[in-house]
Order: C-alpha cells, then structure tokens, then sequence
C-alpha cells in the first residue's frame, strides 16, 4: 500500500507491478453533521478544507461539489502565478498566495509543477513606461520583486513579439516580475483533495445545494441533493455562482458574472518561455510543458452564466494574438472554452462573514482567482476557525462597499476588464 | 455573433450593444440616505442565474432599453422601450 509519493515509492511500486496505488482521495457518503461545510470543491475550497485540517485542526469538514472536483474555473483558468499588484493590500494577499505557491509541491506531497518563468507586462508608450515606473516602484516599496525592463529587456525574454517599425502595440518596456509564472491548474485541486482527505476531510462530488438551513438567524447546515448536512460553521467559495447562493441564503452581492474565454493551440516546439500581458490587446499568452500556445483576453461583455464564450470576443482575442506574434498565424486553435467569473467594482476579493451569520464568503476573485488559491484557502479557514478576521483578510470584507474603502486594482494595477 | 432585438433599430449585432445593469436599480432621492440604501444602489446586483430584466444600451442610436434575457440560454424574451418606472 503506498500513500507517499517519492521516487522511492514509484521504484518500489515498478517492482510491484503498480498494484499499490490507492485513490488519491476517498469518496465518503455525506455524514448528518461536521464542525465545518465548505461550498465549493475547487482550488478555493479545496484549499480552505485542507487549511482548516493543517492549520487549525479543524478536520471534521465536509467539501461540497455540485459537480467534479476542480471542474469549474480551476480547470478553466490559464494557470498564471503572480503577485504584481499595486496597493499594499494586495500585496499582501497576493504576496501570500505567491509564497504558499512556492512551497505547494513539497506541503501537499503533489508534484503542481509551479514554473516560475518570470512575466512581463508590456508598455506600449511613454505614457505607459511612467504608469509601469509607478507601478514597479509601489511593488518594490511593498516588498514584492519587480523590475522595470527595457526594449531591450523584452526582446530578450520575447524574442518572437512583434518589434517591426510598424507595428500597431510597440514596445516601449515593461513591468517584470521573475518569481511569477505557471502551475498544472488540476494537479492544484487534485493535491489539495488528496492532502485533505488524508488529515480526514470528506470530500462529497456530485451533491448540490438546494438551501440553507436558518434557525435563530443564524446558517445552521445545508439541505443539498445528497440529504441534510448540518454544521456551525459553513464557507462558500463559489466563483461565478456566488450570486446565485446568496440568493438562497437571502442577501445580494456587489458582484457580476461574465463568461471569460480562454483557448489552446495544437502543442509546437518551445518558442515562448515567459508569460506575456499587452494591456493593448488585453491578451496574456504562455506555452505549456506539452506545448501548447496557451492564450486568454478580456471578459465578454455580456453578465451570463452559460460556461462557453461568444464568438466576437474570441475574435477580438486572437487578432490580439496575432497583432503580439505575427508567428502564431500558422497556429491550429485546438481548443476554447469559457469559466464563469465573479466581477467585482473593485477587482478585490470579498472574504469574511455574510450577512447570514455563520456563513461566510470566499469570493469576488474575478479572472483571477488561480493565483490565490493558497491565500483564499488560508482566510476562509481561519475565518470557519476563528470567526474572526486577520489583518490580511480585514480589508476584503464586504463591508468596505458600504463605507467606500475600496481597494481599486482595476485602477491600480491595469487589470483588463 | 447573436443578434440583439433594439426596440427601435430591430434586429442588430451584439457588438453593437453595452450592458447597463440591473433593470429597477433606481437612484435614491433626498439628503437623508441611510449609508446602506447608497450600497445597493451601487453596488449590489442581483446577478440571477436564468431570466434577467436589464437596461441596455444600443450604442448606434444611443437608444436605453430594457431587455429580458436569459442568463445560462442567452436566450432573448423581450425588448421594450424604457419605460416610466425606470427613468
């Protein structure tokens, strides 16, 4: 029976003939009750399970799927890691995520092959250099490693942009961050599951919630398809769906839906080993270890909840592309699809307690949530433990909409939509 | 490309048309606005999953109108001209 991934285990096993291997994670019938619930089995849940566990021995926990496990934007997304925000807020949030990112492979025993291959947010005028100097200043000042590059800079790390006289988004420069880069997006959820399970936590599939139980004012447990799941304290990381439980539970959210598309070449050779952002084409660009041109834009521009993208946007997208590297005409798209995400006014997270106490919110991430997940996990968990904030989370509560504390990274930091 | 119905051009691309939120989100009136009547009305949205009334905007003519649609479909079930209630 073998339970820890090594080297030594894999020989061990090939002697065996690959008989030993166990699930990664089981697959339990609901119980009536646990200490915590947590809504939601992607990267964010996942995540908040495990923490809640690990950090504060907290393992009588139930994680909620409606459908498969990192089958929503977890596996949906384009599997960037960064933390190149402005406001120190941020930083801190980010810088946390960023960090846990770091160490995942090793804390959870799964390979999540994090590629730190350095991002470069391109600037395409005089204007954009000074903005990309502000930019990099208030990183540095954060705490958070971040250096102005120059033409030249860029064309080392992105020989294959277009730097012909002519062309539409020259470059000028641009904000680089070397620790960023990408991660096996399913092998995040699928180490986070496995790790769970193994401290004790039920991870139930297939069980969507139909309501809240609400008794003295307070969430008490959920009725889902799989039966009464009773708890004191309940999480929900949701996504795009957030709206649509808050709904059940009785209170609205300063959130919008929208579908944001992504898309996938045939797999080529390597050509491209950094990511890429043109704030003028909004359109981010990275290969994978198979080979593929990864490739994401902005948001469709129209609220919806169907999880497949609209045709001009895709359009949009692609001329981007193509505008970024003329090389990439030859390219056959191999796949597209669309996860749907929660847009906030600010482009922050909302973490803390709802307005039906006991339930508490982990959402609002937008387009990007992947590159949060450890920190998401770590304060939603410390929220189900403690009911109580830390001075990371403070500032993401959903509380600043009605005092105006917003924490503009939409503004800050030039996020595309 | 869908073809979005604007009550008074008919027909027209989607591309041609802007979201303008929640339809009967309407402004508060008056100098005595309790802090929390202010964040709905600017931030809070229903965001529903299914039917959804929301004023839109048909950029070409500059035309506000309320559409009826469906959020997981995209299925259009009505377009009307904006009316009293949400001026």
């Amino acid at each position: 029976m073998t339970r820890r991934y090594s080297a030594l285990s894999l020989f061990k096993e090939g002697l065996a003939g690959q008989t030993g291997w166990k699930q990664a994670w089981r697959s339990p019938e609901p119980k009536a009750s646990y200490d915590a619930i947590v809504i939601g089995g992607g990267g964010h849940g996942l995540a908040t399970a495990y923490y809640l566990a690990r950090n504060h021995g907290i393992a009588r926990v139930a994680v909620l799927e409606k459908g498969w496990i990192g089958g929503g934007n977890t596996g949906r997304n384009t599997t960037v890691v960064r933390s190149n925000y402005y406001y120190p807020e941020s930083v801190e949030i980010y810088g946390l995520a960023h960090r846990l990112y770091e160490g995942l492979s090793k804390d959870l025993n799964y390979n999540v092959m994090l590629s730190q291959r350095g991002m470069v947010n391109l600037c395409h005028s005089t204007a954009e250099m000074e903005i990309g100097a502000r930019t990099v200043n208030a990183m540095q000042i954060n705490g958070i490693d971040a250096e102005l590059f120059s033409p030249e800079d860029v064309r080392r790390v992105a020989p294959i942009y277009n730097f012909s006289p002519d062309a539409r988004f020259p470059v000028f420069g641009g904000i680089w961050q070397g620790r960023a880069g990408t991660a096996r997006h399913d092998a995040v959820a699928w180490g986070y599951a496995r790790a769970a399970s193994r401290l004790g936590v039920d991870i139930i599939q297939n069980c969507e919630i139909s309501d809240f139980i609400v008794e003295g004012g307070r969430c008490r447990g959920v009725q889902t398809t799989r039966g009464t799941i009773r708890a004191e304290r309940i999480g929900m990381a949701v996504a795009g769906h957030s709206s649509v439980l808050a709904d059940k539970a009785g209170f609205r959210l300063p959130i919008n839906s929208y579908a944001l598309q992504a898309c996938v070449s045939e797999p080529v050779k390597p050509i491209l080993d950094t990511v890429v952002l043109s704030p003028g084409t909004g359109v981010y660009v990275s290969q994978s270890d198979k080979g593929e041109i990864v490739i994401g834009g902005g948001l469709d521009r129209i609220p919806s909840y169907a999880q497949r993208g609209n045709l001009p946007t895709l359009e949009t997208v692609i001329s981007g592309l193509l505008e970024m590297f003329p090389i990439f005409g030859q390219l056959k798209l191999m796949r597209q699809w669309a996860g749907i995400v929660d847009v906030v006014p600010d482009s922050s997270p909302i973490i803390g307690e709802s307005p039906l106490p006991n339930l508490f919110l982990n959402c609002g991430w937008g387009t990007g949530g992947f590159k949060a997940i450890p920190a998401g996990g770590t304060l939603l968990a410390n929220l189900l433990a403690t009911g109580k904030h830390n001075d990371i989370s403070r500032p993401f509560d959903l509380d600043r909409f009605a005092s105006g504390r917003l924490i503009d990274e939409a503004a800050g930091s030039g996020i595309a939509h | 490309m869908q073809l979005f119905p604007c009550p008074f051009c008919g027909p027209r691309d989607e591309t041609e048309f802007h979201y303008g939120g929640d339809a009967g989100n309407t402004r508060p009136d008056g100098g005595d606005v309790p802090i929390d009547r202010w964040a709905n009305y600017l931030y809070l949205r229903s965001n529903p999953k299914g039917t959804a009334r929301e004023i839109w905007v048909h950029m070409n003519c500059g035309e506000f109108f309320v559409m009826e649609r469906d959020t997981l479909t995209h299925k259009i079930l009505s377009s009307a001209e904006l009316g009293g209630e949400h001026a």
